[in-house]
């Protein structure tokens, strides 16, 4: 299923500027490890070593955060928005 | 610097105070450049702690989405410190999440608030000026 991917600012340099990129997948989990197969530098970035999320980013499909639905597992079909953001923190 | 309107510095303290007792947060959309905010988005603190602030992702999404309606761009973040300075904490300065950001800090510890803003690039914290506009200015 074709989905694109809206990329935060602070990705988009490492996909040559682009802003959006769309990619086939049908879970979250496969929209970041696509993200990643194509652009590895944002590995460290949206993951983890043990492959879950990073904390420091929110995935949303469409209106939703993922973390409130399946996280990895949640399903993405045609024409869903998958949206990236920094997940802005601190003390 | 980080110039921004008498309106928006005061939405943004205003909503610093009305967290207490713990951390207040929100976004600031503008130019990133040219450090002009044209809006500010209060958004609510997930970590509901005086010592934590974490900004709401749902708010998050709504705010990146209608700043970029307004041909905009989230160009930094501000949140309020309770009982300590104007400055970024080593939490502040580990999380920083974009090197293009202001990230504004607004001090409680006082009677009267403070706000300092500063640039988080690598680590390293500068300081910069804000200056407050006298004139209102509509986004978009």
């Amino acid at each position: 299923m074709p989905v694109d991917v809206r990329l935060p600012t602070v990705l988009r340099s490492q996909a040559g500027g682009q802003s959006t990129v769309s990619l086939d997948a049908s879970t979250i989990g496969e929209v970041l490890s696509g993200l990643v197969a194509q652009y590895p530098g944002m590995s460290g970035q949206l993951l983890n070593d043990d492959g879950t999320l990073h904390r420091f980013v929110n995935v949303y499909v469409n209106d939703d955060d993922v973390r409130y639905l399946s996280a990895l597992d949640t399903p993405v079909k045609d024409g869903d928005e998958v949206s990236i953001l920094p997940a802005v923190a601190g003390g | 610097m980080l110039r921004l309107s008498k309106d928006l510095y005061l939405q943004m303290v205003a909503h610093c105070i009305t967290g207490l007792p713990d951390e207040a947060c929100g976004l600031l959309a503008g130019d990133t450049a040219s450090g002009e905010a044209g809006v500010c988005y209060p958004t609510k603190n997930a970590a509901a702690s005086a010592k934590l602030y974490l900004v709401d992702s749902k708010d998050m999404l709504r705010a990146d989405r209608d700043a970029e309606d307004h041909g905009l761009a989230i160009m930094g973040v501000f949140h309020s410190h309770t009982h300590t300075d104007a400055y970024p904490s080593p939490t502040d300065i580990n999380q920083a999440p974009d090197p293009d950001w202001h990230y504004v800090l607004v001090s409680l510890r006082d009677t009267h608030p403070v706000v300092r803003s500063y640039r988080i690039v690598d680590g390293r914290v500068t300081e910069e000026s804000v200056v407050v506009l006298a004139h209102t200015r509509q986004a978009g």
